[in-house]
């Protein structure tokens, strides 16, 4: 009997070994061309002792024994070209393939980084308007695009601020994280030598004022705030803050992880943002790729421009050059001048959507996102009454009274056919379900998601024990994550 | 659909952010451009870079043909447009190949554990340098002098946040291999690790065994940094090291301007739960049948948050797809004779021509270029259609009559001997 569920219908799946167990002594699936000059000997160019053996077990495999193994992997996954893919925070919305394609026009792809600058004028062009693009988004005055992703663009915000402060006479030595905020927030401050001192939230899931007042002082060098929140929600009071921290000579760092719910309808930069960093695989439409590569383009108020990383582009007559004579730099933070083939798909969406095009995006993301809490507020509880933007937050606590947690019916959606909402996180949500749709999803594929999670509600409350052991529709049944942690596995080795 | 939610109209949906914070005008972007446009557009921008010459640029970013299939993987929507894999059950694609990458990265360095990527090879480094920091409890690093500069200046920018030192040691102006007498001279019990890169900076092969030896010694860490990985198909790999970080855009990522690429951190068993980053591990699901799932992640900031091992969460993994993929295709055999190759080009390219450093080469040395300054040299290669290699003075006043000059599997001979001539 073939088992269908929703929009699912199983299809077979052909199963297949590692590389390493598919390889036997000989099989090859390369091929190079005849060498054009006299060969060289190994040994006595470089010393016997620096020459290797073979290496052991690597893989010896023929190119359709590649082809297969790679696409029988993929078919195990699922990706956004397959459906709805609503984890919260992390805005997967549909990669349009024209970005793949423009990121592989040979001049761009094939530019060495230390070619000249007279020669790399295009790419320099790619970098300057998108430098321009972003900095109207954010309402900023400078942008640099150095950082490799998300959480790199916060590590260089932290810098930027310390180097801001520095010159001002004393770095302070503590960061206000929200509880509510991404777990790279509180690691970032730490890594940039500062103290993390957190902040409880208010009973709406948003930064209290008041808390913050007390919380702030001389010792404090900025508070991340994440706007909107890992809730979902608008920090409403998020001029006041800014107030509260510029009083006391503090900075306000924005985690732009939710910018995809402000695009084109407010501008950090106008709210009291000093910096911030906006993730390009998430609001600018760059694939995730299975996690990564990313960019994380840092905006500032032009008070720390001065102390941006290295190079900067100028304008040289007609010419783009790159400056490195900046002497309050923060200095590098990665080799080179950013993740380019990542800027130049951020680029490609930009320019597809233009200035309008953008706020409708951000209108649809918006609109999807209160359309899933309409349909499923009379089945789960909604964490906090306050206006969803980009994304809604529920608790598990009615579920829960069967014994059923968020994580149980992440693993029954799947069988749905869908991928799970972010789990357990925010953690000042019991038991969150966070969703983000984005703004790519048609009404239709969000409806049978919300058909799913209400069906879901159904059987825990006839049928609980279904729930608890899903996925049952899936290859690999539940995975044995403790198992994995105990004795962890990390590489192969032959058997003995 | 604003009926099912309650609403009269789209600005009900961000009518209740305090007015001041709205914006009241459109963004000043341009009107969006239909695909054909943006092809068009980005297609005049690579117009205007250097197109069909031949380069002999190296110095951290490698030009090596790029098979097919590495392209056909990771178009693969399944690859390109899934996330992070914390959904096991939904991910095991993603987890077998991570599975396979670290595996590989192991047989490749000689090391025993390596995760799933880092950013790239120039972050890779100060994030293995707080792991020694962590390790042995201490607040010093030294640093090669032929190390890549700019990682160094990476590393230059977080060791000041995180208030540790680094300190330099100079390079042995006849071999250009790292001086060992002036590391002897800097290592004390405040030495957290010793940082080479082999092939170094100038291409020429360091001794890590010396190095290994003299930082153990004084009870600090050998961090080995390599940035052209197609070396490792010929070269000993740095067994002595307890640190390997490594750039791997030589397998099959392209130069792109110099990013994304993909690094690596490897390392002992014994230093597994300080690495930083993920890590795939093998386990079972609730049938009984092979697995992979994301372990460890206790080291991870999403769980231990400010106490995390790194703040990294977004990693590079379809570079390291591609990466996975261009190993499978090249083999136990195919990377050797790739890596021979590379070998013969280059000394084919540095016969006859003024080396001023005598120490083993792999596929990149440093020259001398006769009666003409490095940006001559470069101006008349220039003018044959070659872009000439990268001018060290910018890096190594000491060293501005020099040139870095790389060659690989695609430099052809008739070029090589264009260079020949102007620089001999």
């Amino acid at each position: 009997m073939p088992k269908t569920l929703g929009k699912i219908r199983p299809h077979l799946t052909q199963d297949e070994q590692l590389l390493f167990e598919l390889s036997s002594p000989g099989k090859k699936g390369y091929q190079l061309p005849a060498l054009d000059v006299p060969e060289v000997d190994p040994a006595s160019a470089l010393g016997s002792e620096n020459v290797r053996a073979a290496i052991e077990h690597f893989p010896e495999v023929s190119e359709v024994e590649v082809i297969r193994h790679f696409t029988r992997l993929s078919t195990w996954n699922y990706g956004i070209d397959l459906g709805l893919f609503p984890l919260g925070s992390c805005t997967m919305k549909y990669n349009p393939r024209i970005n793949e394609a423009v990121a592989r026009t040979e001049g761009l792809a094939w530019a060495h980084p230390y070619q000249p600058e007279a020669l790399s004028q295009g790419a320099m062009e790619v970098v300057a308007i998108l430098e321009q693009y972003l900095g109207e988004i954010f309402g900023m005055d400078a942008v640099t695009l150095q950082p490799a992703a998300g959480a790199h663009g916060e590590y260089t915000g932290i810098m930027l601020v310390r180097a801001y402060l520095e010159a001002q006479g004393n770095p302070r030595k503590k960061v206000l994280v929200p509880d509510s905020a991404h777990g790279t927030n509180p690691a970032t401050a730490f890594m940039a030598g500062y103290d993390v001192q957190t902040l409880k939230s208010n009973d709406s899931g948003m930064v209290d004022p008041a808390v913050l007042a007390a919380a702030v002082n001389e010792d404090v060098a900025a508070l991340m705030v994440t706007n909107p929140n890992t809730v979902g929600v608008f920090e409403e009071n998020i001029v006041q803050i800014a107030g509260i921290m510029h009083e006391k000579g503090a900075q306000v760092y924005m985690d732009g992880a939710n910018l995809n719910a402000l695009v084109g309808i407010a501008r950090p930069g106008d709210f009291g943002v000093d910096v911030l960093h906006s993730n390009l695989h998430k609001t600018f439409s760059t694939p995730h790729g299975g996690g990564g590569p990313g960019a994380g383009a840092v905006g500032v108020r032009s008070h720390l421009e001065p102390f941006l990383p290295t190079p900067r582009l100028r304008r040289d007559g007609e010419l783009w050059a790159w400056d490195y004579d900046r002497p309050q730099s923060i200095g590098r933070v990665r080799a080179f001048y950013g993740n380019f083939g990542v800027l130049v798909r951020a680029l490609a969406y930009i320019l597809a959507h233009g200035g309008e095009g953008l706020r409708n995006a951000t209108i649809d993301a918006l609109l999807n996102a209160n359309y899933i809490r309409a349909r499923l507020e009379e089945h789960y509880q909604i964490a906090y009454n306050a206006r969803s933007m980009h994304e809604c937050v529920f608790s598990d606590v009615r579920q829960e009274k069967q014994g059923v947690r968020t994580g149980d019916i992440a693993k029954r959606l799947i069988d749905y056919g869908f991928h799970p909402y972010t789990v357990s996180f925010p953690l000042i949500v019991h038991g969150a379900l966070m969703i983000e749709p984005t703004e790519t999803e048609p009404k239709a594929e969000l409806d049978a998601f919300c058909d799913a999670l209400i069906a879901i509600a159904r059987e825990i409350e006839a049928d609980p024990e279904t729930v608890k052991k899903a996925p049952h529709m899936t290859r690999t049944s539940r995975v044995d994550e403790v198992a994995a942690a105990r004795k962890p596995k990390v590489r192969w080795t032959p058997q003995a | 659909m604003l009926a099912a939610c309650g609403l009269q109209s789209v600005e009900d949906l961000y009518n209740h952010l305090p007015d001041e914070v709205l914006l009241k005008r459109p963004l000043a972007i341009p009107d969006g451009l239909s695909e054909y446009e943006i092809a068009a557009w980005f297609k005049d921008q690579a117009a205007r870079n250097a197109n069909g010459c031949a380069s002999f640029l190296g110095a951290g970013v490698y030009s090596h043909y790029r098979p097919v299939l590495c392209d056909v993987v990771v178009s693969r929507g399944e690859f390109l447009t899934s996330y992070t894999p914390y959904q096991a059950e939904f991910a095991q694609g993603t987890l077998t190949s991570i599975f396979e990458f670290q595996t590989m990265i192991c047989q490749l360095t000689g090391m025993e554990v390596a995760n799933a990527s880092m950013y790239d090879g120039s972050t890779a480094v100060p994030e293995a340098a707080m792991m020694a920091a962590r390790i042995t409890g201490r607040h010093r690093f030294l640093a090669a002098a032929n190390l890549h500069p700019e990682y160094r200046e990476v590393l230059d920018t977080a060791a000041r946040n995180a208030r540790l030192e680094v300190d330099a040691f100079g390079y042995d102006a006849e071999s250009g291999r790292f001086d060992l007498a002036a590391l002897e001279a800097k290592l004390d019990s405040s030495v957290a690790c010793v940082i080479v890169q082999s092939p170094n900076f100038f291409g020429v092969i360091e001794d890590v065994k010396a190095a290994a030896e003299i930082a153990h010694k004084h009870g600090a860490l050998l961090v080995v940094v390599f940035t052209e990985a197609v070396s490792l198909g010929l070269l000993e790999p740095p067994r002595d090291a307890d640190i390997v970080v490594g750039e791997l855009q030589s397998f099959a990522i392209s130069p792109s301007y110099g990013g994304p690429f993909a690094g690596i951190i490897a390392t002992r068993e014994k230093y597994m739960r300080q690495i930083p980053g993920r890590l795939v591990g093998e386990t079972k699901d609730a049938d009984g049948h092979r697995a992979f799932c994301l372990t460890l992640s206790t080291r991870e900031q999403h769980i231990r948050r400010e106490k995390a091992t790194s703040n990294i969460c977004t990693n590079q993994a379809l570079i390291a797809l591609m990466a996975t993929v261009f190993m499978s295709v090249y083999g136990k055999q195919g990377l050797r004779e790739l890596a021979s190759q590379n070998l013969a080009k280059a000394h084919y390219l540095a016969s006859g021509l003024d080396l001023p450093f005598s120490g083993p080469f792999f596929n990149e040395f440093v020259v001398n270029p006769r009666g003409r300054t490095p940006e001559e040299a470069n101006a008349a290669l220039l003018e044959k259609q070659i872009v000439g290699g990268l001018p060290l003075g910018r890096f190594f006043p000491e060293l501005s009559g020099s040139l870095l000059l790389c060659a690989t599997e695609m430099s052809r001979r008739a070029d090589m001997d264009a260079v020949k001539e102007v620089l001999l």
